[in-house]
């Protein structure tokens, strides 16, 4: 994961964004890092050009936990398309993941 | 609350944190364990967040020490609005920054889980709100609501192990709310973690009365009152019921106090009960208890002393009516400010309930003389032993503030009564027994003293008479025909009476025959004195005329031998010695 970096940007120009993630992290742990690595890799996957995911370090940012009630780290926030959904964990599960996305019927 | 006892405690004792919950700090001497994490568990309902609620809000407003909660239960709305019924003003605390509230929503249903995470985010915002407020009190509550939230327990348990941890390090005092498991303390055996002080609240039915309890389940390093002690919660928050004694160091005052009886007075050795003890009279309905009492009030606000009399029988008008009616005059009193009348169904609250409202308005009335009118009445609302650790507590609480209580306890008239209240009677001082006696058709009342601690006190029954101007105390009339009271005792003593004027009568007789006797006989001296002396007189008198007569004839005689001798000289001598003997035959 780029140190640091609140926010990261991926946007094609054809497409209006469709999906926004928030990763909330503390600090660069590995649960972190491979929380990013497997975010990326789904969304390349399944949602390519079509979103974008913020990443903010409640070590830098502690204030925002509360926002989004973040209890967990790391912990994926779908924000956009509503409703809300939360994934917990280094997203290492990519079967739930999907399901978590709703990109990926529940059963 | 108690800090001058806790600045007594040496360095090497645990230190404590005070909660400021009524009660609490007296049952662990002092308070939580302080900078370290206390897990209070217990079912629902039981008060477990007003508990950490009292806990924060006490330490902001009297300790000083700011507070922060985090609530997986209820928002900082919700809570604020809970407690603002005792009182508690969260908001106004959050806005001095005194109190910081963090709502943590959990849902699982909201939540995947997909690989390993840990709750450092959790972590994140309990440090923030700590920071934000400086934070010397940690409420966490409800662990449970975490453990429903996510799925993946071997996390969960190793994070709060870190966490308790990450408490201690910080120095926090913490309270945890578990919900009480089955068969173990809490439902996931998180007193395996938290290993400092464990609370238990409980609640609890019995006939058909609802009792709340606490209890110290353990507490490291110190030591703690190990009962189940009742707890309500009430206007002001939470009200821990102690034993308060549990050392019995009441200290024991030498003053006396007037029982407002002066016959009763004397029975106690002059001066009444001791100040600062416990009376109770116990009698059959209608033997005068409540008389007993107001007249004890009554002496005690005459000398500008304050009263409390709560009343589980009568109404506060009913027992002035009633008294005026023996002649004492309780109203006066009532609009000097002197008396409080506290009167209650007995059934309508739970036996705790009674206790703290009692120990509330002894503590906001401040009196040195408390009045029980019936202790009995509360045998209804509760079990005989709760009654008695009711009782115990009462007795403890006035004894520690040195009132004066009287408690009147209604007895079944068949009731041996040293089997009944035994019980009772350890924990009282004194205690005066009033009977009926039935004799003669009638039933009048007796009285006597059943013990009385430290005072030498009588033995002996008394006739307790209720007169228009209150009440007398007569002796027996102890005689050949056995006790007797009422009119068998006011025709004994007429017959007494009257058997007395009769010897009185029979002696100024006597006295008057020995009179009249005396002077007939001094009559008889005065006589035979007079008749002494006339003959005395008498004789003086012959005795005179002979000596008249003696010489008489000396001078004849010698007026004869003169002129003999002037005739004849010779015839002379013959006749002299002749007329000689012929005078004094």
């Amino acid at each position: 994961m780029p140190e640091g970096a609140p926010e990261r940007r991926r946007k094609t120009p054809e497409e209006p964004v469709g999906w926004e993630l928030r990763l909330y992290v503390a600090g660069q742990t590995s649960e972190s890092l491979q929380a990013f690595a497997n975010l990326k890799r789904i969304c390349e996957e399944h949602l390519a050009g079509n979103y974008r995911i913020e990443v903010i370090d409640l070590l830098k940012n502690p204030q925002l936990a509360a926002g989004d009630q973040i209890l967990a780290i790391p912990t994926l926030v779908r924000r956009l398309p509503e409703p809300v959904r939360k994934i917990i964990g280094t997203l290492a599960d990519t079967e739930r993941v999907l399901v978590g996305l709703d990109l990926r019927p529940r059963g | 609350m108690k800090k001058s006892r806790r600045s007594a405690f040496s360095p090497e004792t645990l230190p404590k944190c005070p909660t400021g919950i009524q009660g609490l700090d007296e049952i662990t001497f002092g308070g939580l364990p302080k900078g370290r994490p206390t897990l209070v568990c217990g079912g629902p309902g039981c008060g477990k967040t007003l508990l950490g609620m009292e806990f924060l809000v006490r330490g902001a407003t009297e300790f000083d020490e700011p507070g922060v909660c985090i609530s997986f239960e209820e928002t900082a709305e919700e809570l604020a609005r809970n407690v603002a019924s005792l009182g508690f003003d969260v908001d106004g605390l959050i806005a001095s920054k005194k109190l910081a509230i963090d709502y943590v929503f959990i849902e699982r249903s909201l939540i995947e889980e997909a690989g390993e995470y840990d709750l450092e985010a959790l972590f994140v915002r309990l440090a923030l709100a700590i920071d934000s407020v400086g934070a010397k009190r940690v409420v966490l509550d409800s662990l449970e609501s975490l453990f429903a939230g996510l799925a993946n327990e071997s996390i969960l348990r190793s994070e709060l192990r870190r966490m308790f941890r990450w408490l201690k390090d910080r120095n926090l005092t913490a309270v945890i709310t578990a919900e009480r498991g089955e068969g173990d303390l809490t439902r996931y055996g998180l007193e395996e973690y938290i290993s400092d002080c464990v609370i238990l609240l409980d609640h609890r039915v019995t006939d058909t009365i609802f009792t709340r309890r606490m209890r110290i389940v353990k507490y490291r390093g110190s030591t703690h009152g190990t009962n189940e002690f009742p707890f309500l919660i009430e206007d002001h928050g939470i009200s821990v019921l102690p034993v308060t004694s549990l050392e019995l160091k009441h200290t024991a005052s030498e003053e006396r106090v007037s029982t407002g009886i002066p016959a009763l007075d004397t029975m106690f050795g002059g001066d009444g009960y001791f100040r600062g003890s416990s009376i109770l009279v116990s009698g059959t309905a209608g033997t005068g208890k409540t008389t007993l009492a107001a007249h004890f009030v009554n002496a005690a606000c005459s000398r500008g002393e304050r009263c409390i009399y709560f009343s589980f029988e009568e109404s506060a008008g009913q027992v002035v009516r009633n008294m005026r009616s023996v002649g004492i005059d309780l109203k006066r009193w009532l609009d000097k400010g002197l008396l409080r009348f506290h009167a209650t169904r007995a059934t309508s609250l739970g036996i705790e309930m009674h206790l703290v409202k009692m120990h509330s308005a002894v503590n906001e009335f401040d009196p040195s003389i408390v009045v029980v009118d019936p202790v009995t009445a509360l045998l209804n609302s509760s079990t005989q032993s709760e009654t008695r650790g009711m009782l115990l507590r009462m007795v403890d609480l006035l004894k520690a503030k040195q009132i004066t209580a009287l408690m009147n306890t209604l007895t079944h008239g068949a009731d041996p009564l040293e089997q009944s209240q035994v019980d009772i009677s350890s924990l009282v001082d004194a205690w005066l027994f009033l009977r009926d006696i039935e004799t003669g058709g009638e039933r009048n009342r007796g009285m006597y003293i059943l013990k009385a601690r430290g005072l030498a006190h009588s033995n002996q029954i008394r006739e307790f008479l209720l007169t228009s101007h209150g009440v007398e105390l007569r002796d027996l009339y102890l005689g050949p025909a056995g006790m007797l009271t009422g009119s068998a005792r006011v025709a004994q003593e007429a017959k007494e009476a009257a058997e007395a004027g009769l010897l009185r009568q029979g002696i100024e007789k006597q006295e008057l025959i020995r009179d009249r006797k005396r002077k007939a006989i001094e009559a008889q001296i005065a006589a035979l004195q007079l008749e002494l002396e006339t003959e005395v007189q008498e004789s003086k008198q012959v005795l005179a005329q002979e000596e008249l007569r003696l010489s008489d004839l000396d001078r004849d005689r010698s007026a004869m031998a003169k002129s003999r001798s002037l005739n004849a000289g010779t015839r002379e001598s013959g006749r002299k010695s002749g007329n000689k003997a012929g005078g004094r035959a």
